[in-house]
């Protein structure tokens, strides 16, 4: 079971830094073409942020919800990443061949970029949603046993 | 990064993971394991390969030392030690083996960087050069796995998805499968 923590430093520290951790995620992902992290080390941090939260302040909900909404959050990030390489396959192309999504006004480098990040999205929404939901069950497991 | 600072990384990535397995508190040894993952991002980053250490540094050091954590809670903090000579034995000999068979193994590793390594010659110059006219990315390693290996990247995700679903049936209590 997981308690909110009664100490203020505690508290202070992680109203603080939640924000940081959340905007660098972003940060990685969007920067993803130009610098080192992508996808999966972005899903990392955005969870390593829930994380935090979650051990500093308590769970919002009962144990059973939030995984159930971390687990239908990860099959949504599948789904973007499969579902932009469907695109082109339905339109008579390869499957995953960004260069034939149908963005209009681009040439095929520019959409391949773009297909890149939608993808990347689908990676880092799969990524925190599962970190999450190890850590959910992790966690609930200890449950009426402690104490 | 200079050949002395690789060498000094990597005596301190072996010193903090033989210091992970000898320790006998299981909270020590999970974070010495954090601090090895440290060193052996600082040593990728030496290398190099800045996308592999920043997974090594968000994955090996932060996710996995938290995870480690969580579970610990849910058991002992102290290792339990069994003497049994002969599994000693095996284990030794048995280590001693595989670790003999890498470094043979090790041996007709080409040099870092050496240009005419079958890794440099055949598929990686083509990405070097015509990742960023194909794609629009300067970072040709988000270009590989994204693009150009876009498939293995899909599957990759599922095993991490599929990963979570199986913790989350073999983790939830019983009462929460009536709901």
């Amino acid at each position: 079971m997981i308690r909110p923590h009664d100490s203020v430093i505690v508290h202070t520290l992680a109203r603080a830094f939640t924000p940081i951790i959340q905007l660098f995620a972003l940060y990685v992902l969007i920067h993803g073409h130009d610098s080192p992290g992508g996808g999966f080390q972005a899903g990392t941090l955005f969870a390593a942020s829930i994380i935090l939260f979650v051990l500093a302040f308590g769970v919002p909900n009962s144990h059973a919800v939030v995984e159930r909404r971390a687990i239908i959050w990860g099959g949504i990030g599948i789904l973007i990443y499969a579902g932009i390489g469907l695109i082109p396959l339905l339109l008579g192309h390869e499957f995953l061949n960004y260069a034939e999504l149908p963005i209009p006004g681009m040439d095929a480098a520019a959409r391949r970029h773009w297909g890149i990040l939608g993808i990347e999205i689908g990676v880092t929404l799969a990524v925190a949603a599962t970190a999450v939901s190890i850590f959910y069950s992790l966690r609930g497991r200890g449950e009426g046993q402690e104490n | 990064m200079s050949l002395f600072d690789d060498y000094l990384l990597l005596l301190l990535a072996v010193v903090t993971a033989m210091g992970a397995v000898f320790v006998h508190d299981l909270i020590g040894g999970v974070l010495i394991l954090a601090v090895y993952s440290f060193f052996l991002a600082l040593l990728w980053a030496g290398l190099g390969a800045v996308d592999v250490a920043f997974t090594e540094a968000v994955v090996g050091a932060g996710l996995s030392t938290v995870f480690f954590l969580v579970a610990l809670f849910l058991t002992s903090h102290h290792e339990v030690v069994r003497n049994h000579m002969q599994v000693r034995l095996v284990t030794l000999v048995s280590v001693g083996m595989l670790g003999f068979l890498l470094l043979y193994g090790s041996v007709d590793l080409p040099v870092v960087g050496d240009p005419k390594s079958p890794a440099n010659a055949h598929l990686s110059p083509i990405y070097l050069k015509q990742s960023l006219e194909d794609t629009n990315t300067p970072n040709v390693v988000t270009a590989v796995l994204a693009d150009y290996r876009g498939f293995d990247t899909l599957g990759e995700t599922t095993v991490i998805f599929t990963a979570g679903l199986a913790c989350w049936m073999l983790l939830r209590r019983r009462d929460d499968s009536a709901t």
